[in-house]
C-alpha cells in the first residue's frame, strides 16, 4: 500500500487493527496517551472495542478477560502505568494468555518525568511482576517498526500463548515517518483452549493457580520449555557495519538511531565501528554477541538508563572482552556529538 | 407413586475432578458455609435457563477461588478484586455469553472496590453475586470491609473499632446510588424462606443479563462458622441478629421492567473496508519529483517559533512533501527539556539515504518565527547553511557571516496581503522552496496541502501564501 506519513504511536494503533486486534483497554498517561486517543478514534469504526478503563489495573484485567475468551486484545501505557499493570501481566503469563502491551517508557523512578528513558528495561525484560515468567519483548526504532512489531507482537502472542511487550520511548512514539502499512491479517490461529462461553469451549478453564507444588512446578517447567522454544526461534536483531568493526555498539530504540548517525560520522573518518541492535530484547541475541566477541570485537552499550541491558551483553560475552557502558537518564537523550565522542573514547581501548 | 430423584444440578460437574484429592464428590467449603448454597442456586438457574454452555464464570480470590471446581461452564480465575474488570473484557469479547462474576467481601468491597464500582457504573451487562460473610475466610479470619463494629477477627482482635477501622461498607446501598445498575438486591442464605428469596434474586439477575438490560448485583449474607468461631447450627442466628440490622435485606433498585435492552453494536468489516476505516491510502504512488537539484544535500532543518504560529505544521508539511518526492524523512516535535523557554520547535530531516538520528542539533536550515528562536538556534546553524526568519517579528541583525540569511515578513504579509495571520507558515514554506534551490518543488508541496490542512476552505489561501512566499524570496534574493 502507499506510504503514509504518520506518528509512531498512531502506527501502533493502525498496525494493531490490521493484525485483527478486537479490543483496546487503556488508561491515559503521557507520553502514551496518543495510542489511547488513536484507539478511541479508530477501534470502534473498525468493529473493535475501545474502552477507557478506570485504572491501569482495570485495563490489564480487562485485557486478561478478553484474552481468556480468545480475541486479540491490547493495552498501552507508560512506565508508572506499566508498574501498576505488573500484577495482571504476571497473571496473564501464568495463565498463558496472549495479549499485547505497549510501553512508551518515560523517566523514573516514581513520577519521574515525561521525557524518554529506557529505565523500564529491567522491569519489562526481567519481569516486574511476581513469579517465574518471561515476556517476549520487541523494541522498535522507527514508525514503520511501531506498526510491524505491533503486528508481530500479536502473532507471537498467539503462537506462544504469552504476553508480548512492545517497548518504545517517547521519541519513537512522537516521531513522524513514512510508513507502508501491510495488508490486513485475515487468517488467525484457532484457540481451542479459550474459555469463550461457547459450546466448543465451555469445558475450558483459564487459571494461574496450582495449589500442589508438584503441579505448579510442572506448569512452570512447561512455561520454560516454551520460553526455550521462543529463544530458539524468535531472536531478531539488526547489524549495522558490525562485520569489520573493532567496536560494536549495542543499543535499542531512539539511541540506536542516534548511534547510527554517530557511526556514520566515525566511519567517514575511517574508524571501524558498527552496531548490533537487538529488536527482540527478549529473547536476547546472546549467541550473536558471543560470536562477535569471539572475533575479538569490543562493545559499547548505550542506553537511556544507568546500565541495565549492559549486564545482558556482559553475560552474553561471558566477560571475555571489555564491554563499555554509557547512559543518560532523566529524559536526557545523548547528542550525536556526544555519542561520536564516546565512540572515540572507547575505540582508544581497542 | 411418583419417585423424586434428588441430584446435583447438571450445571455442576458430577465429580469434581479439578478438586481431586480423597473426596472429589464434595466441595472444599466448610460445614455451614453459605457458598455451597449460593453455588447451587446459580447452577440450578443455569440448568433452567439452559445456559451452561454459554456461561463464563469468574472465580475470585477468596474461599470461592475454586468455584471452577464445580461449575460445568467456561471458567476464568481472576486476580484478587479484579473479577469485574476481567468480566468486562470477557463479556465484551463475547456479548452472547452469560457472564457471572462471583466475589467475596474482601475481594469485592476491599481490594476490588474500584473495579466493582466502575463496572457497575458502566452498566456492564453482567451478573455479580457477592457473598458477604463479614470476614476473610480463606486467609483465616481477618477483618473484612464488611466486618461489623465490635466483631473480633485476627486483625481486629479487640473488635472492629470505627475510630481505627471505620464502619462496615454497605455495597448494595452504594451501588444502588449509581445510574447504570438495573437491579440490586440483598438476600440472606439462612432458612428455607430466605433461600427461596435468594433463588428468585439469582434468577432475576441472570434474566436481566439475558434480556440485555445491564448490570445486576445480588449480595448474599452468608455464614462463615469457621471464621466467626460460631457453631454451624447457630450461624444463621448470627446472620439474623448481628448482620441483618447492619445490612438490611431487600431490593435496593429494580428497573428491569422499564429499562430498554442494550443492543451490542457489532460491526464486521472486510479487509478492504478495514483499510478504508483506517484511512490508509491504497495503490502505489511513484515519486513524481526529480531529486538533487538543490544546493542542499540531505538537510537537517529546524523550524521554531511561538506556539500557535503553525511551526509544527510547517515541519510536518516539509516532511510530508519530502516523502512524496521520494526522500527519506523524519519529523520530531520539540520534546522534553527543550520545551522550556517559550519556543515551539520541530526537527525535520530530509535525506536521500536512510536516516539515523531524527534529532537536529546543528541544522543546515533554520526557519525562525520569533526572536527567542533566533537566540536559541541561529548559532547552531552549520556554516554554509540557511536561515529564514520572520522580519516582521525579529528585531536586529543576525550576527552570522558564514550562512545565508533572509529576513522575510511572514507575519506582516500574512496579515496584510492575505488577510489571515495563520498563513505565515506557508509563506515561509514558499520562501523555503525558492531559497533551498528546489529541494522540494512547488507542485509537490501544494499537492500535500489537503493532507495537512484539516479545514478544506483554508487550502486555497495557503496555496496563495506559498506563491507569495516564493515571490518575496525571489525579491530578497534579487532574482525577482
Amino acid at each position: 500500500m502507499a506510504k503514509v506519513f504518520i506518528k509512531g504511536n498512531e502506527a501502533v494503533v493502525k498496525g494493531a487493527l490490521l493484525a485483527g486486534c478486537k479490543a483496546y483497554y487503556g488508561y491515559p498517561i503521557t507520553p502514551a496517551s496518543e495510542i489511547a486517543e488513536g484507539a478511541a478514534l479508530y477501534f470502534q469504526p473498525a468493529g473493535s472495542t475501545f474502552l477507557q478503563a478506570e485504572s491501569e489495573i482495570g485495563a490489564i484485567n480487562m485485557v486478561y478477560g478478553a484474552a481468556s475468551v480468545g480475541i486479540r486484545v491490547m493495552t498501552a501505557s507508560s512506565s508508572p502505568g506499566i508498574s501498576l499493570k505488573m500484577e495482571g501481566i504476571s497473571y496473564a503469563a501464568g495463565s498463558e494468555l496472549p495479549c499485547v502491551i505497549v510501553d512508551i517508557s518515560r523517566g523514573g523512578p516514581g513520577l519521574g518525568n515525561i521525557a524518554p528513558e529506557q529505565g523500564d528495561y529491567n522491569q519489562i525484560v526481567k519481569g516486574g511482576g511476581h513469579g517465574n515468567y518471561q515476556l517476549i519483548v520487541l523494541a522498535p526504532n522507527c514508525a514503520q517498526e511501531m506498526c510491524d512489531l505491533t503486528m508481530l507482537a500479536f502473532e507471537l502472542a498467539d503462537k506462544y500463548r504469552n504476553p508480548v511487550v512492545v517497548l518504545a520511548d517517547g521519541f519513537i512514539g512522537q516521531m513522524m515517518e513514512p510508513v507502508e502499512f501491510p495488508e490486513p491479517v485475515t487468517e488467525f490461529p484457532a484457540k481451542p483452549w479459550a474459555a469463550g462461553g461457547t459450546p466448543e469451549t465451555y469445558k475450558n478453564l483459564i487459571t494461574s493457580i496450582d495449589l500442589d507444588p508438584d503441579d505448579l512446578e510442572r506448569h512452570i517447567n512447561h512455561l520454560y520449555a516454551k520460553y526455550a522454544e521462543v529463544e530458539a526461534n524468535e531472536i531478531r536483531y539488526e547489524e549495522y557495519h558490525s562485520e569489520d568493526a573493532d567496536l560494536v555498539c549495542v543499543a535499542f530504540g531512539v539511541v540506536s538511531r542516534i548511534l547510527q548517525s554517530a557511526i556514520d560520522m566515525a566511519r567517514a573518518e575511517g574508524k571501524k565501528v558498527g552496531m548490533l541492535r537487538p529488536i527482540t530484547l527478549w529473547p536476547f541475541p546472546e549467541k550473536k554477541l558471543s560470536e562477535l566477541a569471539a572475533q575479538g570485537k569490543q562493545f559499547l552499550v548505550v542506553e537511556l538508563n544507568k546500565g541495565q541491558m549492559v549486564h545482558d551483553v556482559r553475560l552474553a560475552v561471558k566477560h571475555s572482552v571489555p564491554v563499555g557502558s554509557y547512559g543518560r537518564v532523566g529524559g536526557n537523550v545523548p547528542t550525536l556529538k556526544e555519542l561520536y565522542e564516546q565512540i572515540l573514547v572507547h575505540l582508544e581501548g581497542v | 407413586m411418583k419417585e423424586t430423584i434428588f441430584r446435583k444440578p447438571a450445571s455442576f460437574y458430577d465429580t469434581y475432578e479439578r478438586k481431586g484429592g480423597a473426596n472429589p464428590d464434595v466441595t472444599h467449603y466448610c460445614p455451614g458455609c453459605g457458598h455451597g448454597i449460593l453455588h447451587k442456586l446459580i447452577a440450578e438457574a443455569m440448568d433452567d435457563f439452559d445456559i451452561n454452555k454459554k456461561t463464563i464464570l469468574i472465580s475470585p480470590v477468596g474461599c470461592s477461588v475454586f468455584a471452577y471446581y464445580y461449575f460445568d461452564c467456561s471458567n476464568i480465575q481472576a486476580a484478587h478484586g479484579r473479577a469485574p474488570a476481567v468480566a468486562t473484557g470477557a463479556k465484551r469479547a463475547n456479548p452472547n455469553s452469560v457472564l457471572i462474576s462471583y466475589q467475596g467481601d474482601g475481594d469485592l468491597a476491599g481490594i476490588g472496590g474500584n473495579e466493582i464500582l466502575q463496572a457497575a457504573n458502566r452498566g456492564e451487562n453482567i451478573s455479580v453475586f457477592f457473598v458477604n460473610n463479614a470476614i476473610y475466610g480463606m486467609t483465616g479470619g481477618q477483618m473484612a470491609p464488611t466486618t461489623l463494629v465490635g466483631q473480633r477477627t485476627t486483625t481486629c482482635p479487640r473488635g472492629r473499632s470505627p475510630e481505627n477501622e471505620g464502619f462496615p461498607l454497605k455495597m448494595c446501598e452504594l451501588i444502588s446510588t449509581l445510574g447504570a445498575p438495573v437491579y440490586v438486591e440483598r438476600v440472606a442464605l439462612t432458612d428455607a424462606k430466605h433461600i427461596m428469596k435468594a433463588r428468585k434474586a439469582v434468577r432475576k439477575a441472570l434474566q436481566a443479563q439475558l434480556d440485555g438490560k445491564g448490570f445486576a448485583f445480588v449480595e448474599a449474607l452468608s455464614a462463615c462458622p469457621t471464621g466467626w468461631k460460631v457453631p454451624a447450627d447457630q450461624a444463621n442466628r448470627w446472620i439474623e441478629e448481628m448482620m441483618e440490622p447492619v445490612f438490611p435485606l431487600g431490593v435496593y433498585k429494580d428497573e428491569t421492567a422499564e429499562r430498554a435492552e442494550r443492543q451490542p453494536v457489532h460491526v464486521e468489516l472486510s479487509a478492504e473496508e478495514l483499510v478504508k476505516a483506517l484511512a490508509i491510502p491504497t495503490g502505489e504512488e511513484k515519486p513524481s519529483f526529480e531529486r538533487g537539484k538543490s544546493w542542499l544535500r540531505n538537510p537537517e532543518i529546524k523550524v521554531a517559533g511561538f506556539g500557535g504560529q503553525g511551526v509544527l505544521l510547517l515541519g510536518v508539511s516539509l516532511a510530508q512533501a519530502a516523502m512524496k518526492a521520494g526522500y527519506h524523512t523524519t519529523w520530531l516535535p520539540s520534546y522534553g527539556p527543550e520545551m522550556r523557554g517559550g519556543t515551539a520547535n520541530c526537527h525535520v530531516r530530509i535525506s536521500e539515504e536512510r536516516i539515523g538520528s531524527p534529532v537536529v542539533q546543528e541544522s543546515d536550515v533554520l526557519i525562525a518565527f520569533n526572536g527567542p528562536s533566533i537566540e536559541k538556534f541561529a548559532h547552531l546553524v552549520k556554516p554554509g547553511g540557511l536561515i529564514l526568519y520572520d522580519s516582521s517579528l525579529v528585531d536586529g541583525a543576525i550576527e552570522r557571516s558564514d550562512v545565508t540569511v533572509y529576513g522575510i515578513p511572514f507575519t506582516k504579509t500574512a496579515e496584510e496581503t492575505l488577510g489571515n495571520v495563520r498563513t505565515a507558515n506557508f509563506i515561509a514554506m514558499g520562501a523555503f522552496i525558492v531559497t533551498s534551490g528546489g529541494l522540494l518543488d512547488e507542485a509537490v508541496v501544494k499537492s500535500i496541502l489537503p493532507l495537512v490542512i484539516k479545514r478544506k476552505n483554508m487550502i486555497e489561501i495557503n496555496e496563495r501564501a506559498i506563491g507569495e512566499g516564493m515571490r518575496l524570496a525571489r525579491e530578497a534574493m534579487g532574482t525577482g
